[in-house]
C-alpha cells in the first residue's frame, strides 16, 4: 500500500505509523524515520521558526513517482511518506517516512534513499525565522552526495 | 494571449511577487527578457530548472510556453 501525504497542519507521527502497519499483515520489518525541526545548539540556536513552501503541480506528483520506485525497488509491501508545507516552530514533524516488508534490510534502505531523495531532489523550498528574518536555507553538498549514493 | 510566471522560493523574493503574466508566445530569449536582469542571471544556473504545464524541462532554453501555459521559475530545492 503506498500512502503520500502533503501536509498542512501538524501531525502526530504515531498517529500515522500505527494504522499504517496494522494494514499489513505478516510484515517482518517496520522502519521509521521522523525529521523534526532542529533548534537549540550551534547554527541552529536562535532559530524560531521553519516555513516549507511547495509548487503544487509538482511536488505531489513528485513524491507519489518517489515512492513507486522505493516500492518496487526494496520489494516492499508498503510505504507510507508524509511532509509537511507551511510554517513550523522548533520540535515539529517534519517528514515521516515508513516502510514495511517481510524482511529488514530494505526496509531500512527505502527509508534512507526516501530521505535523501526527499532533502534534495523533491520540490520543497525551506526558509527559516530568525531574530533578524527570514532566511532560506541553501541545499547543502553534503545533501547531493548523499543523494548520488543511489545512482 | 497571455502565460502565467511562477516564482518559487527565493526567487519569489527577488522578484517582489508570486507570479507575472506575460504575451505568448515565450520561448527562453523573451522569458529571460520579461524577468529582469537578476532573475535572469539565476536562470542561467544549472541548478535552477523550469517547469511549463507542471512539466520540468529537459533543456530549459528549449522553453514554448503557449496560450494558458503556467512556467514556473523552480530553484534549487532544501526539503526534509
Amino acid at each position: 500500500m503506498k500512502d503520500v501525504r502533503l501536509l498542512k497542519e501538524m501531525f502526530v507521527p504515531g498517529s500515522l505509523v500505527g494504522p499504517f502497519t496494522q494494514a499489513h499483515p505478516g510484515f517482518g520489518g517496520v522502519c521509521t524515520f521522523v525529521g523534526e525541526v532542529r533548534g537549540g545548539a550551534g547554527q541552529d540556536a536562535g532559530v524560531e521558526a521553519l516555513e516549507l513552501s511547495h509548487y503544487e503541480p509538482l511536488t505531489l506528483p513528485t513524491m507519489e513517482e518517489l515512492a513507486d520506485r522505493a516500492l518496487t525497488r526494496f520489494d516492499l509491501m508498503g510505504l507510507l511518506m508524509a511532509h509537511r508545507v507551511g510554517k513550523m516552530r522548533v520540535g515539529e514533524p517534519i517528514v515521516l517516512v515508513s516502510a514495511v516488508a517481510r524482511h529488514r534490510r530494505g526496509v531500512i534502505d527505502a527509508v534512507d534513499f526516501c530521505m535523501d531523495h526527499l532533502k534534495a531532489a523533491a520540490w520543497f523550498w525551506k526558509r527559516e525565522k530568525r531574530e533578524d528574518g527570514w532566511h532560506w536555507v541553501e541545499p547543502r553538498a553534503d545533501d547531493y552526495a548523499d543523494l548520488a549514493r543511489w545512482d | 494571449m497571455a502565460a502565467t510566471i511562477v516564482f518559487l522560493g527565493p526567487l519569489r523574493d527577488m522578484a517582489g511577487q508570486e507570479s507575472l503574466e506575460v504575451d505568448t508566445p515565450l520561448d527562453w530569449a523573451g522569458l529571460l527578457e520579461v524577468v529582469g536582469e537578476e532573475i535572469a542571471s539565476q536562470l542561467q544556473e544549472e541548478r535552477v530548472n523550469i517547469a511549463c504545464s507542471g512539466r520540468v524541462l529537459a533543456d530549459k532554453t528549449a522553453l514554448q510556453a503557449e496560450d494558458g501555459d503556467e512556467v514556473a521559475l523552480l530553484p534549487p530545492v532544501s526539503g526534509g
